[in-house]
C-alpha cells in the first residue's frame, strides 16, 4: 500500500461560543476565541489517500482529481469564510479543529473513488493540528 | 460512520536545552569512539520541538478532545519548566545515569505527559534538529502506527 498526500491552504475566520453556556462560562472555556467578532487562520490542510499504484498509470490516483475533489469540497466551502455562518456542515458545532477536520473526512471520503481516504490532517497554526482517520488504521502519513 | 472515526490533537512545543553524550560505563576512548563529538566535556545544545499527540471523544459543548489551556499547563509543567534552557545531564535527575540521547528523552518525556487526565496520550516526537526526529508511544500498540 502506497501513501499520497496532497496539502492545501485556506484562510478562514471562526469563534467559539456555545449558546447553552452563560457569558462567563464561554469565557472561561474558550478564552480569547470566544472573541465575539472572530478571528481567522491560514488552515493547512493535509490530505493522505491510500491503495496501490495502479499498473498502467502508477498512480493511487490522478492528483488533477484529488486537487478538483478538494477545490470543491474544501475551497469553494471553507476559503475566505467564516466557518461559524457558512459552513452549513459545521452548523450547531464548535468549530474547533476536531469537528472541522472531522467534517472535511466526511466530505471526502464518499467522494474519493480511487483509492480510499487515509488520513485528513488539519493544521489551525504550525503548532496546532487534528488529524482524523479510521479508527485502527493508524494516523501515517506526513507529519 | 462517525463512530468509525478517531480524532487525535496535535500539538507542538518547543524548548532549548544542552547535553553531552557520555557514558560511564565506558572508557574516554570508547566514549569518543561511540558518541563522537556529542561527548565533548562542555556540552551543546538543541532547540527541540517536542510533538504531542493526544486521542478522546471529542465534547460536542466544546468540539475539543482536550481544552488547549489544560494541556498546555500540563505540559508546562511537566515538561518545559524543567527541561528549557537546562543542562539535560545536569538538571534533570534521570538524566544522571542515563544518558540523554533523544531516545532516552523521548521515553522520559512520555511518561511525564501520560498522566494526563483529559485525553489519551497516543504519542510523542521529538526533533532534536530539522534533520533528526524520534518518535515514541509507549507500550501502546496503535500510537505505534503512526
Amino acid at each position: 500500500m502506497v501513501l499520497l498526500t496532497r496539502k492545501v491552504e485556506f484562510a478562514a475566520s471562526h469563534l467559539y461560543h456555545n449558546p447553552n453556556f452563560s457569558a462567563e462560562e464561554n469565557r472561561r472555556i474558550f478564552g480569547k476565541c470566544n472573541n465575539p467578532h472572530g478571528h481567522g487562520h491560514n488552515y493547512t490542510l493535509e490530505v493522505t489517500v491510500e491503495g496501490e499504484p495502479d499498473p498502467v498509470t502508477g498512480m493511487v490516483l490522478d492528483l488533477k482529481e484529488l486537487k478538483e475533489i478538494l477545490e470543491r469540497e474544501v475551497m469553494q466551502r471553507m476559503d475566505h469564510r467564516h466557518l461559524n455562518y457558512e459552513v452549513v456542515e459545521l452548523a450547531g458545532q464548535i468549530p474547533t479543529c476536531e469537528n472541522i477536520a472531522r467534517v472535511i473526512w466526511q466530505l471526502l471520503e464518499p467522494k474519493i473513488t480511487q483509492g480510499r481516504l487515509h488520513r485528513v490532517r488539519l493544521y489551525e497554526s504550525p503548532d496546532l493540528f487534528a488529524d482524523c482517520y479510521r479508527n485502527g488504521a493508524g494516523a501515517a502519513g506526513l507529519s | 460512520m462517525s463512530g468509525a472515526l478517531k480524532i487525535e490533537l496535535g500539538r507542538r512545543y518547543r524548548f532549548s536545552a544542552s547535553h553531552r553524550l557520555h557514558s560511564p560505563h565506558l572508557s574516554e576512548e570508547e566514549n569518543c569512539r561511540v558518541f563522537g563529538k556529542c561527548s565533548n566535556p562542555y556540552g551543546h545544545g538543541h532547540n527541540y520541538v517536542l510533538e504531542v499527540s493526544m486521542s478522546g471523544n471529542v465534547d460536542p459543548a466544546t468540539g475539543m478532545i482536550a481544552n488547549l489551556s489544560d494541556l498546555d499547563a500540563f505540559v508546562e509543567r511537566q515538561v518545559l519548566d524543567e527541561f528549557d534552557c537546562k543542562s539535560l545531564n545536569e538538571d534533570v535527575p534521570v538524566f544522571h545515569d542515563r544518558v540523554p540521547t533523544t531516545e532516552n528523552l523521548c521515553i522520559e518525556i512520555f511518561e511525564r505527559l501520560k498522566t494526563f487526565p483529559k485525553a489519551k496520550l497516543e504519542r510523542i516526537r521529538v526533533q532534536e534538529t530539522g534533520n533528526n526526529s524520534f518518535e515514541y508511544a509507549g507500550d501502546n500498540p496503535e500510537g505505534n502506527q503512526s
